[in-house]
């Protein structure tokens, strides 16, 4: 960290930026903040929740993805690459939308969904965001995962099974673990893209720190300041992702060879 | 499924989905070819911004580069979404106010050249990368030989550097086309009619979610079913002569 | 490519100067029926926007009607993309140290619409540990926020007030706070007969839901003040106004 500012133009752009971020400090408005600090709190913890959860049930999906089309008989792999490809070809916003007030239109056509036990569920917006937010995690990563199991030498399978361990255990020792160590630095970057989708749930009611933001302009009017904000929190959140990414890749054994 | 649908209407599916009044095909197709407009000059913009910032970062001086780096750093770090609301509003009031500095109107920057200029500002930090990577990825060796024969710079450029480059970018460069197609649909949140807004209008106005926003995934299917077709035969035009790598994929 | 390109170019130079010269009248871009709502054209047609080509054909101006997204609209305004907003914004103190405002064009009553036999009435204590939804960025969000944030279980924003009725019909929320106008659409549909009924009023608070509709403009506007007022004011006299309203409503919705 220290060698990183040791050249003199890094100095003077480190001052720079210091110089603008006091500026924005002291002369923009922020008599905003206290009133609305412990929803912005809310608002972050929502969307790290969301980043998160969805692409830990993502990822999950994308593991089966990937090995139906790297492994699978062509009744697993087609729908698969089918699903990816339908996941990538169109927008997030669109299939957040779909999966909200589409579901939602059918609704009122059957009455008995609001006795059902799912209903306090059903509901809220929150599962449609985590099931929309999911399913575009394992769509996109499903790919990468396909690219990955393909890349794993394939010797070493068939030095397992050729020493007779069972396929599953092969697959949860051998292949499972390379493939993921190969993907991890594609994964690092995808987990900040699905953290910048995040805000798109706002347009179906579920409260980020995108949509509290949006709640402060349009309570105070002021428009600048809060976008600044929230554009920090990004920043900082991504550089917290991309951190934790490298320390676990610098932690896991890597042969060169 | 057909009944479900037309279910949720008062008219039946193939009505609204009709050319002409009752139906909205025509508006959707008109979103789409806005958003194809939209996204073609948000991609030439983007590469443009991408070429100068890739050599920059490579040939330039350590200020240029880590300002650069500052530039695609901030970019990628930040959703495309509040980028856009940010650009939207500061990129017209800062014209503006340099217009009317400089003594003319102010000037109303259109829609789509909002539009354009925000999402090329965005794409313009992910080309930079990818040509960055494409490059780095001619062989070094190559380029030397040519040096040492005493090749001009822009001959070695045009005949050498650019071939081999444009290999290696082209599948990054269809990624970010796919890109930037689905980022315009993130316009609709400042309300420009481009085809998410056009079918949220549609579904709004009709009730008939379920059909619009299926018809309007069908539109974005066949647009990058369609890109995906023509950027592949692009990689093979870019790849003639080169040596068929298989075993990878 | 070129040619694209230069096609292009030279249509949004084009774009961009030509529309220096009309007013651009911000409406917003999501459909709030019967006031402004696109038709399978794309056109926008209602109430609203016939009275916006009334106002200005009556105050002699050229009238460019531009939809923009209604979370941006003041932005919009006060950053020069549009020159004056009649977007069924009501005119409200708050708004008024961002913007100015001309002569109302109409008032109309805030209401509740609640599912049927729910037994909700327009009161905290009414709506208490219940779901309402309102639209973001209205006289109503702010109106829920200050007097029922405190008894309702939740108080959920939409981009849209139909996006609020969509769920109210689907049992997602248990009540929607709009424009008694908009909640009439509403229920004049088969969706909102089915679920729903209207609860009544909620009790005034001129502060927040303010003294009725006006256009907005940019502050220190003066003239174009002047002129929106003129016009409003002679389509009130000619009759233009009760003509107009006579295709929508079943009676005048200026208001007191």
């Amino acid at each position: 960290m220290g060698d990183l500012f040791k050249p003199f133009h890094r100095k003077v752009m480190l001052a720079v930026a210091v110089a603008i971020v006091l500026t924005c400090a002291l002369t923009m408005n922020w008599s905003w903040l206290p009133k609305y600090a412990p929803l912005m709190v809310r608002g972050i913890w929502m969307t790290a929740w969301l980043t998160v959860v969805t692409m830990g049930l993502g990822m999950a999906l994308a593991i089966c993805l990937g090995i139906a089309q790297a492994a699978g008989p062509w009744w697993l792999s087609a729908p698969a690459k089918g699903f990816c490809s339908v996941i990538r070809g169109t927008p997030l916003l669109l299939q957040l939308w779909l999966l909200y007030f589409g579901l939602g239109s059918f609704f009122p056509q059957f009455p008995w969904i609001r006795e059902s036990e799912l209903w306090p569920i059903l509901r809220q917006a929150w599962p449609y965001a985590v099931l929309a937010l999911t399913l575009s995690v394992a769509g996109y990563e499903g790919e990468v995962m396909r690219g990955a199991f393909k890349g794993v030498a394939h010797g070493q399978l068939e030095a397992a099974r050729a020493m007779g361990v069972p396929r599953f255990t092969a697959f949860r020792r051998i292949w499972l673990p390379q493939a993921l160590h190969r993907a991890l630095p594609t994964i690092g970057g995808e987990m900040v893209l699905q953290m910048k989708a995040t805000p798109l749930v706002a347009t179906i009611t579920v409260v980020d720190i995108y949509s509290v933001a949006k709640r402060v302009t349009q309570d105070t009017f002021i428009v600048y300041e809060p976008l600044l904000l929230l554009a920090v929190v990004y920043m900082a959140l991504a550089g917290l992702i991309v951190l934790l990414f490298r320390r676990f890749e610098a932690s896991l054994p890597t042969r060169t060879a | 499924m057909l009944t479900l649908v037309s279910a949720t209407a008062a008219t039946s599916t193939l009505d609204l989905l009709a050319w002409s009044p009752p139906g909205w095909g025509a508006t959707l197709v008109q979103g789409l070819w806005n958003t194809i407009l939209i996204a073609l000059g948000a991609y030439a913009l983007g590469l443009l911004i991408g070429v100068f910032g890739a050599f920059g970062k490579l040939y330039g001086g350590p200020v240029v580069k880590d300002l650069l780096g500052v530039y695609t750093t901030l970019v990628r770090a930040v959703p495309e979404l509040v980028l856009i609301l940010i650009l939207y509003f500061a990129v017209t009031d800062a014209v503006n106010k340099v217009l009317v500095a400089a003594g003319y109107d102010p000037v109303q920057l259109s829609g789509v050249a909002a539009g354009i200029a925000v999402l090329g500002i965005v794409q313009g930090a992910y080309s930079t990368e990818v040509l960055r990577g494409a490059i780095l990825s001619v062989p070094s060796g190559q380029i030397e030989a040519a040096r040492a024969m005493g090749m001009p710079p822009a001959l070695l450029a045009r005949r050498i550097t650019l071939p081999l480059m444009l290999s290696a970018a082209v599948p990054g460069l269809a990624n970010l086309w796919l890109t930037v197609t689905k980022d315009t649909a993130l316009l609709a949140v400042v309300g420009f009619i481009e085809l998410t807004k056009a079918t949220s209008l549609a579904a709004a106005t009709t009730k008939a979610f379920f059909t619009f926003f299926m018809a309007a995934g069908v539109l974005y299917l066949i647009l990058s079913l369609a890109s995906g077709l023509i950027f592949s035969r692009i990689e093979r035009w870019a790849r003639r002569g080169q040596r068929n790598m298989s075993g990878g994929r | 490519m070129k040619k694209t390109a230069a096609v292009l170019l030279v249509a949004l130079a084009f774009a961009g100067a030509a529309s220096a010269d009309p007013v651009k009248v911000g409406i917003a871009a999501e459909p709030y029926p019967p006031f402004a709502s696109p038709d399978a054209a794309g056109n926008w047609v209602g109430w609203e926007v016939d009275i916006i080509n009334a106002v200005c054909k009556a105050a002699e101006m050229e009238c460019a009607i531009t939809p923009v997204a209604w979370e941006g609209i003041i932005p919009s305004l006060t950053g020069g993309q549009i020159d004056a907003i009649m977007a069924s914004m009501s005119i409200t103190e708050e708004r008024m140290q961002t913007i100015d405002f001309s002569d109302k064009y109409y008032n109309t009553p805030t209401v509740v619409v609640a599912t049927k036999g729910a037994g909700i009435l327009p009161t905290a204590e009414g709506l208490a540990g219940k779901i309402i939804g309102v639209q973001v960025s209205t006289v109503h969000e702010s109106y829920a926020q200050a007097h029922f944030a405190e008894s309702v279980a939740e108080i959920k924003t939409y981009q849209t007030t139909d996006e609020g009725f969509q769920d109210l019909a689907a049992g997602r929320i248990d009540a929607s706070q709009a424009d008694s106008i908009a909640i009439d659409a509403f229920m004049a549909t088969d969706a909102g007969k089915a679920c729903c009924e209207v609860v009544g009023a909620v009790a005034d608070d001129p502060a927040i839901l303010g003294a009725g509709v006006g256009v907005g403009l940019r502050k220190g506007e003066d003239d174009l003040k002047a002129k929106f007022n003129a016009g409003i004011a002679k389509i009130l006299e000619d009759g233009t106004y009760e003509a107009i309203g006579k295709n929508y409503f079943a009676s005048s919705i200026y208001g007191g």
